[in-house]
């Protein structure tokens, strides 16, 4: 085995700064496009439990066809298709913008959202019918209701997988280096094509993710322990 | 005409015939048992008058007023009317203060001071306003259950509907929601309540009837319904339960 390692290269200097700029462009698209699928997700699965049959359907195949097809797919269809669907003014502010970066923003978000709605949805269905008819009964309407008695008790179980949803998007983020978005996967690309020492800047790549995830897991622990238990029935 | 007017009703619950043909008259200040075996069709009853229930033949007549009426707003009519369930059903993620308190801020829009003010005072009629701050899942199923009177109570409503308030209850448990319950009845409430509880019958009940395969087969008041039951079917049921 050849192969020096060189750790100081990847902790010093330029090389380190690519990378931290990187991880900051990774915090940055995820946390945008974790915001924009929570509202989207959120959206999708209200349309969906509707009584209102277009928008049932809108929200089915919105969901079946993003969560069905790879995010890989997706990113490259917002990135080289957009151009044939969007009006020409948009797709002309957006490439005076940084035009990567929308489009990989637009992917994740519409891709997390899928299955941010699907959570919300199975969530919703959890809370016992009584509770919706118990509160109606007061002479709360029906979206009273679902403000102050169904959703509360809804987010509060679909918190922790909710949560999840959002690491998959940072992880899924990664793969918008593809489209030249310069986040922590496509800057330690870089430290490895300019120095050869692939193995130093992946290995900074992966600590800085698990890093992220990590904490939000252990979060997500403290959460279950202090309010998931109240809510038995 | 009667407090509660309940005409000809009928009920499906798709091709089955769940009430046929029901007419009772319930004045203000009445407290009514309805009994009868399971599926005769009594909780189904109670839960049309504050339309829980939808029914498809009949009329119901509340405070003088048809509640089908298309004008008529349904929110503002099961203000009016409290109901507590087999199950209690307690909102989990509130306190007992703010499952009390919710429906009057919200529905009639009284100052959270003044609702917390009137919540911990039928907390305290119903014997527990020092749990006001706990969570439901804290309290014994008695407690749970006389929070769900009070919760009803707090809209000021003008009939209680009471729907096997004690079927779920641990026995020792049961006489604590009872006497809430009989409190309520002197105190003038109008109570339309299925229940097995015979001893409450007597002791409260203005009248008592007796449904079997949805239909009124017997009405008495609760000295005569016992001592000398007319019909068959209930000198059965009763042999059954008391």
């Amino acid at each position: 085995m050849g192969y020096q390692f060189n750790w100081s290269l990847v902790l010093t200097g330029e090389y380190r700064d690519w990378l931290l700029d990187g991880f900051v462009l990774t915090l940055k698209i995820s946390g945008i496009a974790g915001a924009c699928a929570l509202a989207l997700g959120t959206l999708v699965a209200i349309m969906r439990l509707s009584r209102v049959k277009p928008l049932m359907w809108l929200s089915l195949s919105f969901t079946e066809f993003f969560r069905n097809t790879p995010l890989l797919v997706q990113i490259f269809f917002w990135y080289f298709g957009s151009e044939a669907f969007l009006p020409t003014y948009v797709n002309q502010w957006l490439y005076r913008q940084d035009f990567e970066f929308a489009a990989g923003t637009i992917a994740l978000t519409v891709y997390s959202s899928a299955f941010i709605a699907e959570e919300l949805r199975s969530g919703i269905f959890s809370i016992p019918k009584n509770q919706l008819e118990a509160s109606r009964a007061t002479g709360l309407n029906f979206l009273q209701a679902y403000r102050y008695v169904i959703l509360p008790q809804a987010f509060r179980i679909v918190i922790p997988p909710l949560i999840s949803q959002l690491l998959n998007l940072l992880k899924n983020s990664s793969l918008v280096m593809t489209i030249g978005v310069m986040e922590l996967t496509y800057q330690a690309r870089q430290v490895e094509s300019f120095t050869f020492h692939g193995f130093e800047a992946f290995t900074v790549a992966t600590l800085l993710y698990l890093a992220v995830s990590l904490t939000v897991s252990f979060i997500i622990t403290m959460y279950n322990k202090h309010f998931l238990h109240q809510l038995r029935y | 005409m009667a407090f509660i007017e309940i005409k000809g009703l009928h009920k499906w619950f798709g091709s089955f015939h769940v009430l046929r043909g029901i007419t009772e008259q319930v004045e203000q200040g009445e407290v009514l048992v309805i009994c009868g075996p399971s599926g005769s069709g009594k909780s189904t009853l109670i839960r049309c008058v504050n339309r829980l229930e939808e029914y498809q033949k009949g009329t119901i007549h509340f405070d003088g007023r048809d509640i089908h009426d298309p004008g008529l707003d349904v929110n503002s009519l099961r203000a009016e009317i409290g109901i507590v369930f087999q199950q209690f059903n307690l909102y989990p993620h509130l306190t007992v203060l703010k499952n009390v308190t919710l429906a009057p801020i919200k529905v009639r829009g009284v100052p959270r001071a003044e609702a917390e003010e009137n919540g911990l005072a039928l907390l305290e009629r119903v014997g527990i306003h020092d749990q006001a701050h706990k969570y439901p899942a804290e309290l014994s199923g008695g407690q749970q259950q006389r929070v769900a009177i009070a919760r009803a109570l707090a809209m000021k409503p003008k009939a209680m509907l009471f729907d096997e308030p004690t079927s779920a209850l641990d026995p020792e448990m049961i006489n604590e929601v009872l006497n809430v319950m009989k409190d309520l009845a002197r105190d003038g409430m109008t109570m339309l309540c299925v229940t097995h509880e015979m001893g409450f019958a007597r002791e409260v009940a203005d009248r008592v009837i007796f449904m079997d395969a949805g239909e009124v087969l017997e009405q008495a008041p609760p000295q005569e319904f016992f001592s000398n039951p007319k019909h068959e079917r209930t000198k059965l049921f009763l042999k059954e339960i008391l």
